[in-house]
């Protein structure tokens, strides 16, 4: 198991000028470790959403990387994403799934056939360019700058453990200031 | 009664999207807006974005618009009620000047049929969607023809200086 944290500072560690797209659990951890807050954008009010945001945000900006921190319990709200994801096939993004097995922001009640589903092989089945699994960091730590740089997109279940406590880490609410001072920079 | 769009219809559409500068649609198919897929799908200009569910509609409009680009959604009044968090969490609440096309299905029209989706002839898809989109806020234009298109380019401009999502719904026959 990797510890999400730890997943998260190596995502970081590699990023360079990426846009970043988070929700739930990951937005307050990322929060934390992130170096470029104002290429950051954390879902707060709308869960499953970030794939398919950031999906968008992807085919806006083709020549900029997009990574999409997702949960595996807003994933399962939201799987027909990958579908359409993989349809348009953005070569600039990068999806991560920190697999818990459980709804951690609620209290750690497990997410259905929880520790179960692939989620890697759902990614590379929709048709998603690669795809992997890890569970131990030093084989992520490995891999990332390969993830990082091959054309996507790219799919990457990491495989963490279940702690029911809430994140201790927080994060600011996204507000309609933050999307128009995103936008901004693109126009 | 199903709403049906011609050619013609589906030409005059695309002509104001343009006008607008719509740059993407975002959108699932319904049985009622084929010429209006065959339409954009012929024009270089737009770039459709097929989805496998309405409520990926916002959020992906969402990040085009983020990402500079300047997008509308396109899907049928019964994905409207489906997509219900996405046009709270995202539409509404970060303010985004969106425009939505909604195929406004069973839309009543004098001598139109009993529809056929429902026991009583009348079809509830129509019934609830203007006091949805008024609990919501959404401000609505309605094209019953071709001579109404220009309500599109007029939602637009609302969407602009509102910023909020503002829905056209398309009940032509």
């Amino acid at each position: 198991m990797i510890d999400s944290m730890e997943a998260i500072k190596v995502i970081s560690m590699a990023r360079g000028e990426a846009i970043v797209v988070t929700t739930m659990t990951a937005k307050n951890e990322w929060h934390q470790a992130s170096t470029h807050r104002e290429l950051d954008f954390g879902i707060s009010g709308a869960m499953s959403k970030a794939s398919s945001l950031g999906f968008g945000l992807a085919l806006a900006q083709p020549n900029r990387k997009v990574i999409i921190i997702d949960g595996d319990g807003s994933l399962l709200m939201n799987l027909g994403s990958l579908v359409t994801i993989a349809n348009m096939a953005p070569a600039n993004l990068i999806h991560f799934v920190i697999e818990n097995g459980i709804y951690r922001i609620t209290g750690g009640q497990p997410t259905p056939n929880s520790r179960k589903v692939n989620f890697s092989a759902l990614a590379r089945d929709s048709g998603y360019a690669h795809s992997y699994e890890f569970d131990d960091p030093a084989a992520f730590q490995g891999k990332i700058k390969n993830i990082m740089e091959q054309p996507g997109p790219t799919f990457v279940c990491l495989k963490c453990p279940s702690i029911s406590e809430r994140s201790p880490h927080k994060s600011p609410a996204t507000s309609p200031d933050s999307v128009r001072k995103f936008r901004k920079m693109f126009i | 009664m199903a709403t049906k769009v011609s050619s013609l219809f589906a030409g005059k559409v695309l002509a104001e999207l343009k006008k607008c500068g719509i740059t993407h649609i975002v959108w699932l198919p319904h049985s009622e807006n084929k010429a209006m897929y065959e339409t954009v799908l012929r024009d270089a200009g737009i770039t459709l974005v097929p989805v496998c569910r309405e409520g990926e509609c916002i959020p992906i409009a969402a990040g085009l618009w983020m990402g500079g680009k300047n997008p509308a959604i396109m899907h049928q009044s019964t994905g409207l009620f489906e997509a219900g968090d996405s046009i709270r969490g995202l539409a509404l609440d970060m303010q985004l000047s969106l425009l939505m096309l909604i195929g406004a299905r069973g839309w009543p029209t004098p001598g139109s049929p009993p529809s056929p989706y429902s026991w009583n002839g009348i079809d509830s898809a129509a019934t609830y969607l203007i006091p949805i989109l008024d609990a919501w806020g959404i401000k609505h234009h309605l094209v019953t023809n071709e001579n109404e298109t220009g309500q599109i380019t007029s939602a637009y401009k609302e969407a602009q200086t509102t910023s909020r999502p503002v829905a056209v719904l398309i009940a032509k026959e």
